[in-house]
C-alpha cells in the first residue's frame, strides 16, 4: 500500500496551489481517480487527517470522482466496460484491446476561503 | 466566500519530475539502466547474479538494492565483486524516484555501463511509481502460479520485458504457460519475454545477450 506517499502528494500539490492564490484556508479537494489507479479512498481520508493536521488544509473534505474504465478493441473499433473476469471484446472476442479510460489520477481542483 | 482553483495535475507529479531528473542525470554519464520488478522470492537477486556471470565481463554493472530491511542483498551483490547499494525503504512498499536520486551518486557511475535497481518485492506499488530507468523488467516465476497476470494487470502492462523464472520447476508445479501467455498478450502485447532458470542457467545468455545489444544500442 502506498496511501501514504500519495496522500503527501495530494497535500503538497493542493497547498501549493492555495499558496500561490493567497488562500486562507482549503476547505474541498475535487480528485479524479480512475479504475485502473490502485488507491484505497479510506486510507487516503486517514492519512489525509493526520498529515492535514496544522495545516491550511486541515479538516478539508476529500471527494474522489471514480472514472469507470473503459476499453477500445484494436480490431473492431468497439468500446465497451472491462468486466473482473476478462478484457475480451464482447463485439469481436479479441483479445487486443487498449485502456481509453480508467487510468486518472489527478488532483482536479480545491475550493479554498 | 468559497473559491475554486483549477489544478488538474498528477497526484505523483513530483515523482516523475523526479524520475525525469534520474534519466539525465544516467543519460550523461553514459549509462544504461533497469528497474527489475517481481513478487518477493521469484528470484531477482539470483537473476542478478547470474546475469553477471552470463555477461562474462561484457558490461560493467553496477547494483542498487531496494528492500524494507537488511542489506543482504547489497552484500550478496558486493561479495559477486559489484559496486552495490542498498536502500532500505524502512517499510514503504515500493522504491520512489527520490530514493534512486539518493542512490545513484554513491555510485562509481564512470565505470558503469548498466546499473540494474533491484526493486521491493511486490507485484502492486512499484509499477505505480516510475523511477527514471530506461527499462521496467518483471520477473515472474513458475511456483507463483499461471494466474499472476490476471490478478495483477498494473504490473504486467507497465513492463518493457518480462522473464519467466524458475522454468527447471515447470515438470514438478502445476502451471499452465498457454494460459499465463495468454493472460500476458492481453495486457501486454508483444513484450519481449525470455524463460530463464537462474538455478540450471538455461536461456541466461540469450538474455545477457540481449542486454548487450541494447546497452550498445544506447550508446553506453
Amino acid at each position: 500500500m502506498h496511501e501514504l506517499a500519495v496522500t503527501q502528494s495530494i497535500l503538497d500539490i493542493s497547498l501549493r496551489h492555495a499558496g500561490e492564490a493567497g488562500a486562507k484556508r482549503i476547505t474541498d479537494i475535487n480528485l479524479v481517480i480512475g479504475q485502473f489507479s490502485s488507491i484505497v479512498d479510506d486510507s487516503v481520508q486517514f492519512y489525509w487527517d493526520i498529515i492535514a493536521k496544522e495545516t491550511i488544509a486541515q479538516g478539508a473534505r476529500l471527494h474522489f470522482n471514480r472514472i469507470p474504465g473503459e476499453m477500445t478493441c484494436n480490431a473492431c473499433g468497439h468500446t465497451f466496460r472491462p468486466t473482473d473476469e476478462t478484457f475480451e471484446c464482447p463485439a469481436c472476442s479479441s483479445v487486443t484491446v487498449r485502456i481509453t479510460k480508467g487510468e486518472e489520477f489527478r488532483v482536479e481542483s480545491i475550493d479554498v476561503e | 466566500m468559497t473559491t475554486r482553483i483549477p489544478i488538474v495535475e498528477n497526484i505523483l507529479s513530483a515523482n516523475d519530475r523526479m524520475a525525469a531528473r534520474n534519466r539525465d542525470l544516467l543519460d550523461q554519464a553514459g549509462v544504461y539502466s533497469i528497474n527489475i520488478m517481481a513478487s518477493p522470492g521469484a528470484g531477482k537477486t539470483s537473476l542478478i547474479l547470474k546475469t553477471l556471470e552470463a555477461l562474462n565481463g561484457r558490461l560493467k554493472l553496477g547494483v542498487i538494492e531496494g528492500d524494507l530491511a537488511t542489506s543482504i542483498d547489497a552484500e550478496k551483490a558486493a561479495a559477486a565483486g559489484l559496486p552495490a547499494v542498498q536502500i532500505n525503504t524502512g517499510g514503504d512498499c515500493h522504491l520512489d524516484a527520490a530514493m534512486l536520486a539518493d542512490a545513484l551518486p554513491t555510485l562509481p557511475l564512470e565505470d558503469i555501463d548498466l546499473v540494474l535497481v533491484e526493486n521491493v518485492g511486490n507485484l502492486i506499488c512499484p509499477a505505480n511509481f516510475q523511477i527514471g530507468t530506461h527499462l521496467n523488467v518483471l520477473v515472474a516465476s513458475i511456483p507463483e502460479g499461471d494466474d499472476k497476470p490476471y490478478k495483477y494487470p498494473g504490473m504486467y502492462r507497465g513492463v518493457q520485458v518480462l522473464i519467466i523464472n524458475k522454468i527447471d520447476l515447470l515438470p514438478y508445479v502445476p502451471f499452465n504457460m498457454d494460459y499465463f501467455k495468454r493472460g500476458v498478450e492481453i495486457l501486454n502485447p508483444g513484450v519481449v519475454t525470455f524463460a530463464v532458470s537462474s538455478k540450471t542457467g538455461e536461456g541466461m545468455d540469450e538474455w545477457a545477450d540481449w542486454l548487450v545489444e541494447r546497452v550498445k544500442n544506447n550508446g553506453g
